[in-house]
C-alpha cells in the first residue's frame, strides 16, 4: 500500500503528467466555451439593437446595454399570462404527480394484495411506449372530454406518468419493512404509516421527483403546442414560439424573451442541483 | 392454508381482513392508476386500433376499417416492389424519415458518449472547480428547447457568429446552416450533442465512482501508464454503463422532435424530416389519423426492440 502511494507521488511529479494535466484543462476550457457561448451570445444579443446582433466582426458585448428591450417585450405579447399559465400547470402537475405517485408507490412497495404484479406490469409496459405513438388518440380522447385548449389538458397529460411511480417505488423498497410493521403494531393505519413514516423518510426522492416534474413541465413544448391554441392559455414555450413567428426579425427581442423563459428553471436548478445529479445517477443507472 | 381449511370460522375472518387490506391497497393506487389508465393505457390501445382504420376525425360513423392498408400506404409497398428498396429511401416519406432518423442517431449517440466520457474522466480526476464545471456542462440539459434552439439557429445564420468563427479559421461557408439541405441535419446533431453530453456525463461520473480503486493500484503496480489504465481498467469497467447509455440514447434519438420543429421544421425539402415530425404532420396537419397511427407503430416497434435489448442485458449484468 505504502509502496503504491509513493509510486503515485512519483508519477504525479513527472513533466509528462504535468503536460497531461495542462491538456486536461485545455479540453475542459474548450468544452466550457462550447457549452457557454450560446448563453453568452443570447444574453448579449438581448441587450443590443436589432442591427447590432449580426454585426461584422462579432461583438460579444453590446456597445451600450439596451435594458429597454426587456421592457418592450412585455407589451408585444401577453408574456405575463404565459408565465402565469406555465406556473399554474407546473405547480399543479408537480403536486398531483408527487402525491399520487408516492401514494401508489407505497402500495406497490410495501403492501401485499391481489393483482399487484399485473397492475405494476401495466406501468412497466407503458414506460417503454413513447408518448409520440399515442399522442394522437390521447388528443382525440381529451377533445371528446372537452379538455382541448384548456390548461387541464396539459395537467392531466403530465400528472400520471409511470416515471413517478417507478422512482418512488424504488426508493420505498429501500426502506426497511420492519419500520412499517412496528408502526402497524403501534396502531398506525396504512395511511398513517404513509404520512408519518414513508413521506418524512423519502424527502430526497420527493425532491428529485419534484424538480424533474417541474422542469419537465416548464420546458414541455410538444404537449402545449398540440393542445393550447388560444393566446390566454399558452405557456411560455409556445408563447415564445408565437413571438418568434410574429417578430421573426427582431432578433434582440427574441433573445430577450428567451432569456426570460430560461430564468425560472435556472433558479430552480441552481438551488436544487444536488438532487438533480443524485436523481440521474440513481434512476439513470438502475433504469 | 391447509390448516385454515379445517377451521372455517377463522378462515372467514381472515378473508375479510384480507379483503380490507386489499381495499386499502387499491385506495392507495387508485388516484394514480385511474389517471394513468384513462390518459395513457387507453390511448396506447386505441392507437393500435387506429392504425388499421381510415379516419379524419369527427364522427365515428366516418371511421372505416381498412386492415393493413395504412401500412401498405406508408411503405408504398407496390411501388417499392416494382422499383426496389432504393426507391423507399429516396422517394417515399417514411423511408426518408427513417433514413434521416437513423443517420441522426448513428452520429449523435457516439459523439455524445465520447464527449460525455471525456468530460466525466476530466472531472473525476479531481480538477479544481469540478462542481462548477459539472454545473456548467449540465445546464444545457435543463434549459428550455425553444430558447436554446432559436439561439443556435440565429448563431448559425449566414452572418452569424458561427460562420464568422469558421471564417477566422479559414473556412468560408456562406450560408445559413439550417437553410442548406446538406448542413441542416448537422446543425440538429450539433445542438443535440451540446445539449445531452452533460446528462450522460453525470451518468458516467456516477459509474466512475463505482470503479474499485484497487484495480488502478494493481495496474500501477504492473507498470501501466495512464493510457493503459484507461484502456484496461476504466473502459471495461464502464462497459455496462456505456451499453445502458447507448440504448437509452438511441431510444430518445428516435423520438426527436423539438429540435427539428424549432430549427428546421423538417426542411429544407425533406432533409430533416424525422419519424415524429412525419407523425405530427400526418396527425395534426393532414388529419390522416390512420396513417399517422401506422407510422407511430413503426416507431413503437423500433423503440420496443431497443428496450428489450436493454432489459435483457440489464439482467445479464445484474446476474454477474
Amino acid at each position: 500500500m505504502k509502496q503504491s502511494n509513493q509510486d503515485r507521488i512519483v508519477v504525479r511529479a513527472t513533466p509528462l503528467s504535468v503536460a497531461l494535466k495542462a491538456l486536461l484543462y485545455a479540453v475542459l476550457i474548450a468544452l466550457t466555451l462550447f457549452t457557454l457561448i450560446p448563453f453568452v451570445w443570447m444574453l448579449s444579443s438581448s441587450l443590443k439593437l436589432d442591427r447590432e446582433v449580426f454585426s461584422y466582426p462579432i461583438r460579444w458585448l453590446p456597445e451600450t446595454a439596451h435594458w429597454e428591450n426587456y421592457r418592450l417585450i412585455w407589451s408585444k405579447v401577453p408574456l405575463l399570462t404565459y408565465f402565469k399559465n406555465t406556473a399554474v400547470i407546473a405547480i399543479l402537475v408537480t403536486i398531483i404527480q408527487t402525491l399520487t405517485s408516492s401514494f401508489a408507490a407505497y402500495a406497490f412497495a410495501k403492501l401485499q394484495f391481489k393483482g399487484r404484479n399485473t397492475l405494476f406490469i401495466c406501468y412497466v409496459a407503458t414506460i417503454a411506449v413513447p408518448w409520440q405513438t399515442y399522442m394522437l388518440p390521447q388528443f382525440i380522447l381529451m377533445r371528446a372530454m372537452g379538455l382541448y385548449d384548456t390548461l387541464w389538458a396539459i395537467v392531466v397529460l403530465q400528472s400520471f406518468s409511470a416515471f413517478g411511480v417507478f422512482l418512488m417505488r424504488q426508493f420505498y423498497q429501500g426502506i426497511p419493512t420492519e419500520l412499517c410493521e412496528a408502526a402497524r403494531i403501534d396502531g398506525l393505519s396504512e395511511y398513517g404509516i404513509w404520512a408519518r413514516i414513508m413521506l418524512p423518510l423519502s424527502k430526497a426522492a420527493i425532491a428529485t421527483l419534484i424538480i424533474f416534474t417541474f422542469v419537465g413541465t416548464w420546458n414541455d413544448y410538444m404537449g402545449p403546442m398540440i393542445y393550447l391554441t388560444r393566446d390566454l392559455n399558452k405557456t411560455v414555450q409556445v408563447g415564445l414560439r408565437r413571438f418568434i413567428q410574429e417578430n421573426s426579425s427582431d432578433y434582440h427581442l427574441i433573445m430577450a424573451v428567451s432569456v426570460c423563459s430560461l430564468l425560472p428553471v435556472s433558479v430552480v436548478f441552481l438551488a436544487l442541483q444536488k438532487y438533480f445529479i443524485q436523481g440521474i445517477a440513481t434512476t439513470g443507472l438502475k433504469g | 392454508m391447509e390448516q385454515f381449511r379445517n377451521r372455517p370460522k377463522y378462515r372467514r375472518k381472515l378473508t375479510r381482513y384480507e379483503r380490507k387490506k386489499a381495499l386499502i391497497a387499491y385506495s392507495f393506487i387508485a388516484p394514480n392508476f385511474i389517471g394513468f389508465a384513462v390518459f395513457t393505457l387507453l390511448p396506447v390501445l386505441f392507437s393500435i386500433f387506429l392504425s388499421f382504420v381510415k379516419w379524419k376525425g369527427g364522427s365515428f360513423d366516418t371511421l372505416q376499417w381498412v386492415g393493413l392498408q395504412n401500412y401498405a400506404d406508408i411503405f408504398k409497398v407496390s411501388k417499392v416492389a416494382e422499383k426496389g428498396l432504393g426507391y423507399l429511401f429516396t422517394k417515399v416519406d417514411l423511408g426518408i424519415a427513417l433514413k434521416n432518423t437513423v443517420f441522426y442517431t448513428l452520429v449523435t449517440v457516439p459523439l455524445t458518449l465520447v464527449c460525455a466520457m471525456a468530460l466525466s474522466l476530466a472531472l473525476n480526476h479531481a480538477v479544481k472547480g469540478a462542481v462548477g464545471f459539472r454545473t456548467v456542462f449540465f445546464f444545457p440539459y435543463i434549459a428550455s428547447m425553444v430558447a436554446i434552439c432559436v439561439c443556435w439557429r440565429f448563431m448559425m445564420m449566414k452572418d452569424g457568429p458561427i460562420n464568422q468563427l469558421l471564417m477566422g479559421l479559414g473556412i468560408s461557408y456562406n450560408k445559413s446552416w439550417t437553410a442548406d439541405s446538406a448542413m441542416a441535419i448537422w446543425s440538429i446533431i450539433l445542438v443535440s450533442v451540446w445539449r445531452n453530453m452533460g446528462y450522460y456525463m453525470v451518468i458516467y461520473l456516477a459509474a466512475l465512482q463505482g470503479v474499485p480503486v484497487d484495480l488502478y493500484e494493481a495496474a500501477i503496480v504492473d507498470g501501466a501508464g495512464k493510457w493503459q489504465q484507461f484502456i484496461h481498467v476504466t473502459l471495461p469497467q464502464l462497459r455496462p454503463t456505456t451499453f445502458f447509455a447507448s440504448t437509452m440514447m438511441i431510444i430518445s434519438c428516435f423520438k426527436i422532435y423539438d429540435v427539428v420543429a424549432i430549427m428546421t421544421e423538417g426542411g429544407p425539402g425533406r432533409s430533416t424530416k424525422m419519424l415524429v415530425t412525419y407523425i405530427y404532420d400526418e396527425a395534426f396537419s393532414n388529419f390522416n389519423y390512420g396513417v399517422a397511427s401506422a407510422i407511430a407503430m413503426v416507431l413503437l416497434v423500433i423503440v420496443l426492440i431497443f428496450t428489450l435489448i436493454q432489459f435483457s442485458t440489464e439482467d445479464r449484468y445484474a446476474n454477474n
